[in-house]
C-alpha cells in the first residue's frame, strides 16, 4: 500500500512539473519576460508537492501501527484483558497479529478471530485513508503551485529557499542522530536503575546478570556490578595496544623515514587491506588459528591457557589496530615541518638520530591522539570479543584467563529473548550508556589532541 | 661540548670534535641499523599476520566450494510410496533400498545397518526425491538417476579431512561404513562437483545443504536501503555545511557531532535501534530494513566527510567563473562544483558501503542473526545478512560449518575486494588534478 501511495504521490508530482513548466512556457511564447525560466517554474510545483506530503506520510507511518494496535485492544469485548499485565497484553497482541496474517495455531477463540479480522480492516481503511488524504493534498498543492505561475513569480529563489531547507534538515540528521542515542541509552538506563540501585551497579564486584524465574528464588538472585565487566574490557585492551602500539609506530618510521618508495608503494594499500578486513573475519581468525596456537604453545610450557583467553582476542585485536596505529604516526610525522628535519640533518645527526630525537618529539601530539582513537575503538570493538573472549566476568588481570569485555555482555544479553521489562535486557543498555560516554571522552579528547597539533604546524 | 669531553678522554691527542664523531660513528650507525630492523620487522609482522589470516581461510575454505555428490539409481517402490498418500511416503526408505540393492554386504533386513546407510545421504535427498515425485507423481514405479549431496561426515572423508588412520572409536564414521563410501567410489557413483548450493540455497541446521542465498538477499536489502537514505543526505548535509553554512556555533556543532558519531562503537548504533527503531516505532525485528536504516546511520559520517573532501577539492576558481556569468549560489553548487566532485563523492560512497556490509555489532542487536530457512522476499521480511551468517555459522558445532564459514568469509571478502576495486577504478579515471 505505502509503496502505490508514493507513486501516487510521484506521478501528481511530476504532473505538476509539467503543468507548470507548460504554462511558464505558454507566458514566454507571448512574448512576457519571466523571473524565472520556465524549468524552475515546474521544480516549484515538484519540490513543494513531495516535501510536505512525503513529511505526512512518515508521521502516519509512524502513528499508524501503534494507534491501530491500541484500536484493536480497546475492541476487546470486556473482560478479557483482566487481569493481564503487560507482558501478558503484548502476547495477546502478538497473536492476534499472527492471526491476522494466516498463520493459526490451535484453536483460538472466536474473539481473538474477531480482533485479527478487524485489525485487517482497519489497515485495510488506513490505507485508504492515507491514499485519499495524499491524493487530495498533492493535487491540491498542485492547483495552488501552478495559479501562482506568473512573469515576475520568483519561482528559482522559491526553489532555492527549498533545497536549501532541505540541506539544513539533512546536516541537523546527525544531531538528531547523537540525540537519539543518548535518549535511548538514557531512557532505558533510568529504567534499569529503578530496579537496581545505581551504587550496585557501579561498585559491585559481581556480574551474574540473571533474573529469578520465580519470587522465591534465592539463588539466582543475579548482581550488577560492572567493575570486573570493565576491568576485562581494559585487560584486552592493554594486550591489543601492547602488540599494535609498537608494531604500528615502527612500522610508520621505517615506511616514513627508511623504506623505499617501491616498498612504500607496496606496504601502505597492504596495510590497508588490513584495515579494510571486518571485525567479524578477525573474530573467526582468533577462534580459528590464534587461540589453539596460544593454547598449545602453552601447554608445551607447562602454563595452562583458558580456552577464551584475553591473549587471542586481545591479540588479534591488536592486529586489526596496526594499520589504524600506523597512519595516525604516519600522518603526524609527515605533518613536521620540513625545516625541522633539515635542521637535524644538517648538523649531523643520523637519519635514526632525526627521528628519534627531533621528528618523533614533535609528532607525540598526533601520534598520543592516535593511540587514544585506538583505545576507544578497542574498548568498543564487539565481533572479535564476543567470538573468541569469554562470557563469565571475573575479577583478574591475569591475560591467561577468560574474561569478558562490556561489548560481548551487551551483546550476549540482547541476543534471544528481548522484552524490555527486565533488568536483564535493561542492564545492556546501562553497559551501553556506559560505553558510550567513555568513548565520547576519549574520542572529543584525541580529537581536540589532533586538531591542537595541527594548528600548531600550519 | 668537545671541551668537556676532551678533559675525561683518556688520550688528548685524538680530542678533535671529527675523531670524537668518528669514534661515535660505529655506535650511531649501529643504533640506526637496530631502528631499521626492528621497522622491517614491524612490517613483516604486519605482513606475517594478513598472510596467515589470507591462507587459513583459503585453506581451510576452499573444500567448501565443492560438494560430494552420490549418483544413485532409485526404484520408487509404489509400497513405500503410494499415490494417494502424497506428498508423505517412505522416501527415506526408498532412498535407502536403492543404497543397499547396490553395495554388497548391506543387509535390507538389517534394520540398524539401513538406518547407518540412510545416514550417508544429506537429509535434504529425501525431500529433493519427494519433490520430484510430487511434481510428477507418473514417476512411482519407476526408476530414476538422483544426483544428491551426501551427509557431512562422508562429504568429509571424501575431501580428506577424515583420517583413515585414526582408531576406529575416535573416528566419526565406522570401518563398515567407510567401505561402504570405497565400494560407492569404486563403482564411480561418486561425484564432487562445483558447490552451487552455497550461493543457491538458504540456510540450514545441515552443513551439505546450507548456503548463503537468504543472506545474500539480505545483505543486499540492507545496503539498498542503506545507500538510498544515506546516499541523498550525507551529500545534502555536506553541501549545506561546506558551500552555505554561516560560521557560527550552530555549525559548529554540527561538525563536531559528525566527527564524533564517526568514531562511536557500532554496537551503540545497535542499541540505538534497537530502543528507537523497533521498541519505539514498533518495526518489525530481523528486518534488512532496520538493518539498512542503523548502517545508514553509520555510513552518513564517511559520506559526509568524502562529499566535503570532494567539494574543498574544487578549485574556486570554477566558482568565480560560474558566480562571474550570473550563476546563483544554487546554480554554481549544483551545475558546477557538485558534477566535479562526483567522482569523489562516488568513491567515498562505495567505501563507506563496503564498510556498511562487513559490520556485524548492529545486525545481531536487532535480531539479524536468526536462524531463517527461506530467502527474504522483501526488506520487511526476516533475514540474516553477510556477516550475521559467518556468525552463526562459526558459532555452529557441526565440523562441516567450519568450512562453510571460511567459504562464507571469502565470499564476503570478495564482495569488498570488488567494491573497493570499483571506488580505486573511479578514481583513476574520473578524478581530475586541477
Amino acid at each position: 500500500m505505502t509503496a502505490i501511495v508514493l507513486l501516487a504521490l510521484l506521478c501528481v508530482s511530476i504532473l505538476g512539473y509539467f503543468l507548470n513548466r507548460q504554462a511558464a512556457t505558454k507566458l514566454r511564447a507571448n512574448g512576457t519576460r519571466l523571473h524565472s525560466v520556465p524549468g524552475y517554474h515546474g521544480l516549484y510545483s515538484l519540490l513543494s508537492t513531495i516535501v510536505p506530503v512525503v513529511v505526512l506520510i512518515v508521521l502516519w507511518l509512524i502513528f499508524q501501527g501503534p494507534l491501530i494496535d491500541r484500536f484493536t485492544m480497546s475492541g476487546l469485548p470486556a473482560g478479557s484483558l483482566d487481569e493481564l499485565d503487560t507482558g501478558g497484553r503484548q502476547l495477546i497482541l502478538a497473536e492476534i497479529k499472527s492471526i491476522s496474517r494466516g498463520r493459526i495455531f490451535g484453536n483460538p477463540e472466536v474473539w481473538k478471530v474477531d480482533a485479527a479480522d478487524r485489525y485487517v480492516w482497519m489497515h485495510a481503511v488506513a490505507g485508504w485513508m492515507l491514499f485519499g488524504i495524499v491524493i487530495v493534498a498533492s493535487l491540491g498543492i498542485v492547483g495552488l503551485a501552478r495559479s501562482r505561475v506568473a512573469a515576475d513569480f520568483r519561482a528559482r529563489h522559491g526553489v532555492e529557499r527549498i533545497t536549501s531547507g532541505l540541506m539544513l534538515f539533512c546536516s541537523t540528521i546527525a544531531i538528531f542522530t547523537t540525540l537519539g542515542i543518548i535518549a535511548a541509552l538514557l531512557f532505558e538506563s533510568i529504567r534499569f536503575f529503578e530496579r537496581v540501585p545505581i551504587t550496585e551497579f557501579f561498585f559491585g564486584l559481581n556480574w551474574e546478570p540473571q533474573i529469578p524465574l520465580r519470587e522465591d528464588q534465592i539463588a539466582a538472585e543475579g548482581a550488577f556490578g560492572w567493575i570486573p565487566v570493565f576491568l576485562g574490557t581494559l585487560v584486552i585492551t592493554v594486550v591489543a595496544l601492547f602488540l599494535a602500539v609498537p608494531v604500528g609506530l615502527l612500522s610508520a618510521i621505517y615506511l616514513n623515514e627508511f623504506a623505499p618508495s617501491r616498498l612504500r608503494a607496496v606496504a601502505k594499500p597492504v596495510l590497508e587491506v588490513l584495515a579494510g578486513v571486518p571485525t567479524v573475519v578477525y573474530g573467526f581468525f582468533a577462534i580459528l588459528v590464534v587461540a589453539p596456537a596460544i593454547r598449545s604453545f602453552g601447554a608445551s610450557l607447562g602454563i595452562p591457557v583458558s580456552p577464551n583467553t584475553a591473549l587471542a582476542a586481545g591479540s588479534v585485536m591488536g592486529i586489526m589496530l596496526i594499520p589504524f596505529i600506523s597512519s595516525f604516526t604516519d600522518d603526524a610525522l609527515s605533518a613536521v615541518p620540513k625545516s625541522l628535519r633539515d635542521g637535524a640533518l644538517a648538523l649531523g645527526a643520523t637519519r635514526a638520530e632525526t627521528v628519534l630525537n627531533v621528528l618523533f618529539p614533535a609528532a607525540i601530539p598526533g601520534i598520543v591522539g592516535g593511540i587514544l582513537l585506538a583505545i576507544s575503538r578497542a574498548i568498543g570493538e564487539t565481533m572479535i570479543v564476543v567470538m573468541a573472549a569469554g562470557l563469565i566476568a571475573s575479577l583478574t588481570i591475569n591475560p591467561l584467563d577468560s574474561v569478558t569485555t562490556v561489548t560481548v555482555q551487551i551483546v550476549t544479553l540482547l541476543i534471544g529473548d528481548t522484552s524490555f521489562d527486565n533488568p536483564k535486557t535493561l542492564a545492556a543498555f546501562a553497559l551501553g550508556m556506559m560505553l558510550f560516554i567513555v568513548t565520547l571522552v576519549i574520542n572529543v579528547f584525541a580529537l581536540r589532541i589532533v586538531r591542537k597539533y595541527r594548528e600548531a604546524y600550519e | 661540548m668537545a671541551d668537556a669531553t676532551a678533559g675525561t678522554d683518556p688520550n688528548p691527542k685524538t680530542g678533535s670534535t671529527a675523531d670524537l664523531v668518528r669514534a661515535s660513528l660505529a655506535r650511531r650507525n649501529r643504533k640506526q641499523m637496530i631502528l631499521q630492523v626492528l621497522g622491517i620487522g614491524s612490517i613483516s609482522f604486519a605482513f606475517l599476520m594478513l598472510f596467515i589470516l589470507i591462507a587459513s581461510l583459503v585453506s581451510s575454505g576452499y573444500q567448501a566450494f565443492t560438494q560430494t555428490h552420490i549418483t544413485l539409481e532409485v526404484f520408487i517402490d509404489p509400497e513405500e510410496v503410494p499415490l494417494e498418500r502424497l506428498p508423505r511416503g517412505g522416501f527415506d526408505d526408498v532412498l535407502e533400498a536403492s543404497l543397499a540393492s547396490v553395495l554388497e554386504d548391506a543387509d535390507p533386513n538389517d534394520r540398524a545397518a539401513m538406518r547407518a546407510l540412510g545416514k550417508l545421504l544429506s537429509n535434504g535427498a529425501q525431500f529433493k526425491l519427494r519433490d520430484r515425485v510430487v511434481e510428477d507423481p507418473d514417476l512411482i514405479g519407476q526408476t530414476v538417476t538422483m544426483t544428491v549431496p551426501v551427509s557431512d561426515p562422508y562429504d568429509q572423508l571424501n575431501k580428506g579431512l577424515i583420517d583413515r588412520e585414526t582408531p576406529e572409536q575416535y573416528r566419526r564414521l565406522k570401518n563398515f561404513e567407510i567401505a561402504w563410501f570405497d565400494q560407492l567410489m569404486a563403482m564411480e557413483a561418486i561425484s564432487k562437483p562445483l558447490n552451487t548450493g552455497l550461493i543457491s540455497n538458504p540456510d540450514s541446521r545441515f552443513p551439505e545443504l546450507a548456503g548463503l542465498k537468504g543472506a545474500l538477499i539480505g545483505s543486499f536489502w540492507a545496503l539498498f536501503v542503506c545507500f538510498v537514505i544515506s546516499f541523498p543526505l550525507g551529500i545534502g548535509a555536506a553541501i549545506y555545511l561546506e558551500e552555505f553554512a554561516p560560521k557560527n556555533k550552530f555549525s559548529d556543532f554540527v561538525e563536531v557531532n559528525i566527527n564524533n558519531l564517526a568514531a562511536v562503537p557500532s554496537v551503540v548504533f545497535g542499541l540505538l535501534a534497537l530502543a528507537v527503531f523497533i521498541g519505539w516505532f514498533g518495526l518489525p525485528r530481523s528486518a534488512p530494513f532496520v538493518g539498512g536504516m542503523t548502517l545508514a546511520l553509520m555510513t552518513m559520517p564517511t559520506i559526509i566527510i568524502a562529499t566535503r573532501a570532494a567539494l574543498k577539492a574544487v578549485p574556486p576558481s570554477i566558482r568565480e567563473a560560474a558566480l562571474g556569468v550570473g550563476a546563483s549560489k544554487h546554480q554554481v553548487v549544483f551545475g558546477h562544483v557538485l558534477p566535479l566532485a562526483m567522482p569523489g563523492i562516488l568513491t567515498g560512497t562505495i567505501i563507506g558501503l563496503a564498510q556498511a556490509l562487513g559490520e556485524t555489532a548492529p545486525l545481531l542487536l536487532i535480531g539479524m542473526n536468526a536462524f531463517i530457512t527461506s530467502a527474504p522476499s522483501g526488506p520487511f521480511d526476516s533475514a540474516t545478512a553477510l556477516p550475521t551468517q559467518i556468525f552463526i555459522w562459526a558459532d555452529s558445532p557441526e565440523r562441516g560449518f567450519v568450512s562453510r564459514t571460511s567459504a562464507a568469509i571469502l565470499v564476503l571478502l570478495g564482495f569488498l575486494i570488488t567494491m573497493n576495486a570499483i571506488s580505486i577504478y573511479l578514481r583513476n579515471r574520473f578524478e581530475r588534478s586541477w
